[in-house]
């Protein structure tokens, strides 16, 4: 209570910055263990559901036999998720060169905007479902439907975000590239590009999932398999086998993958803005 | 000490750079936002427009930047090419977020196709001008708003331009940050003998930095009057707190009061 009274400033404070630190402390831990705690109580959840009413593993397996699945048939899960995310991966690449040049595209001209972005707006609202049967028809090589299905979902986000982009660069920056006499090609790659990185990094995140959603769909559509047989085809062809537990499996590496898929295009989108745009700025407060 | 005050503009002795011969400025089909403006800007001007919001002294200024065409009247630069020599500051310092302050500067140089190593020690001895020295690689996020309007600056005086526009500089800055820029401004066109067009609406600030007062009024925007501030330069502190300053501002306060209520007599 004296002290108090002799210092009340310090002591406030030094309140104050142990009310911070405290909240600084709880966020950092529950922002790891809370999702992680979560998860072990939904694990032990499951077994315990199987283990009391006696649910036989054909019909709902247990963590443990799914565990045990990824483990025993790794060989042939491997190679399909490499399938996959070979598809996925090729997808994207596709959907950033295709999405973002086509918004360069309609950026540098009006009538080409005008003409074809009402189709690239059709193409993203139907459903990839009713489009990649009739791809198949006429896509001979199985591998070139996968990637056209997969492309047709992620190349959107790509395409929107960076068109929006690139005109929402600072209009009196614009006009000081006016007065310094800037030619097209100068405003599009020293104005417009770093303008529109923001944007076009958050269109990538949403496309990088949508990717692999895109080529999963497209491998449950194509069906049969033979070469390149991805994840979903083994998912599927484990579901007519009734090995329930393996399409557990499957759907646990398809989960991991786009998870990973975000995280590391967060990274780079992190990377890339961490020195200058103001998402990718800590503030002290 | 006798305060000029003419309707009409005041040809210096000065080589002429610069005209604006009946200028009009009609925006869509009636909203007139400059109504004959004549205006002969001679090297070595430095001309504050003052006026309140709405008077036309952006419009002026865009129109003289060319970034608008007038809608009647016309600019004639005197060596008879525009841009080449012509440099413009913003309200907003305006800068690159994604690049760093020399980066920022060498801006004008680069559109011109100058390589950075080419111009290197000239955006540095620009940065110094400035007092922004050690801050080369900083990027704007860093500085604050003082410093960014420092670095807007260096970007329009590094290629030593003939005339530099600014528009509303130093608006959203502190006082006392302002002061301290309307001296450096000062310091930095003396020493590149650059012209300078000032849009402000402060009183203050167009008397301690210019020898010309431009007084305009607005609905429609439109030219009223032109004061004479004689006070040489250089200008130092001590002519904010003089006599001679008090009588000027009191002069150009009155003479934009009666530009605004003259009308409606």
């Amino acid at each position: 209570m004296s002290d108090l009274a002799q210092d009340p400033a310090a002591s406030f404070v030094d309140e104050e910055e142990r009310a911070s630190a405290r909240r600084e402390l709880r966020n950092r831990v529950g922002k790891w263990i809370l999702p992680v705690l979560v998860f072990a109580v939904g694990i032990l959840a499951w077994d315990w559901i199987i283990r009391i009413n006696e649910i036989p593993h054909y019909i709902l397996p247990g963590p443990g036999l799914v565990f045990q699945t990824l483990i025993q048939d790794r060989a042939i899960l491997l190679d399909a998720l490499m399938v996959t995310l070979q598809i996925t991966l090729l997808a994207l690449l596709v959907a950033v060169i295709g999405g973002a040049g086509l918004a360069i595209l309609f950026n540098q001209s009006r009538l080409v905007e005008m003409s074809f972005y009402p189709y690239a707006v059709v193409l993203q609202v139907t459903p990839i479902v009713a489009i990649a049967p009739l791809i198949f028809i006429y896509v001979e090589n199985k591998l070139v439907g996968l990637l056209i299905c997969a492309w047709i979902v992620a190349f959107f986000p790509v395409l929107s975000n960076t068109t929006l982009g690139l005109k929402s660069a600072d209009h009196n920056l614009r006009d000081l590239f006016s007065i310094y006499g800037a030619s097209r090609w100068q405003r599009l790659l020293y104005l417009q590009l770093p303008s529109a990185l923001p944007y076009f990094l958050g269109g990538l995140r949403i496309a990088g999932g949508l990717a692999l959603i895109g080529s999963v769909v497209a491998e449950f559509v194509a069906g049969t398999g033979g070469i390149g047989s991805g994840l979903a085809f083994r998912i599927l062809e484990a579901g007519y086998r009734l090995n329930i537990p393996r399409m557990f499996a499957g759907l646990i590496l398809i989960a991991g993958t786009g998870v990973m898929i975000y995280a590391v295009l967060s990274l780079v989108s992190h990377l890339l803005l961490r020195k200058w745009h103001e998402s990718a700025i800590k503030r002290e407060s | 000490m006798e305060i000029q005050v003419s309707a009409t503009n005041q040809t210096a002795s000065r080589d002429k750079l610069l005209t604006l011969h009946k200028v009009d400025k009609v925006f869509g089909r009636d909203v007139v936002a400059l109504q004959n403006m004549s205006l002969d800007i001679c090297e070595g001007d430095f001309i504050s427009l003052l006026g309140p919001s709405g008077c036309g002294k952006s419009t002026a200024l865009r129109l003289i930047a060319g970034l608008m065409q007038p809608t009647n009247g016309f600019i004639r630069w005197e060596d008879g090419r525009q841009g080449e020599s012509l440099s413009v500051v913003f309200q907003e310092p305006t800068l690159m977020p994604w690049a760093t302050v020399e980066k920022n500067v060498w801006l004008p140089m680069r559109l011109k196709g100058v390589s950075f190593a080419k111009v290197r020690d000239d955006i540095h001895e620009a940065l110094e001008l400035v007092g922004l020295a050690g801050f080369e690689h900083a990027y704007p996020r860093e500085l604050s708003g003082g410093m960014k309007m420092r670095v807007s600056i260096a970007r329009a005086m590094v290629t030593k331009p003939k005339l530099v526009l600014m528009d509303e500089p130093f608006a959203a800055l502190d006082e006392i940050t302002r002061f301290k820029l309307n001296n450096d401004l000062l310091q930095m066109k003396a020493k590149i003998d650059c012209t300078v067009v000032f849009v402000t609406h402060s009183v203050f600030e167009s008397v301690f930095l210019s020898d010309r007062i431009v007084i305009m009024a607005a609905r429609p925007g439109r030219v009223m009057q032109e004061l004479q501030v004689d006070k040489p330069y250089p200008r130092e502190e001590e002519f904010r707190t003089s006599n001679d300053y008090a009588a000027y501002c009191r002069a150009a306060s009155q003479a934009l009061k009666e530009a605004q209520e003259g009308p409606r007599q």
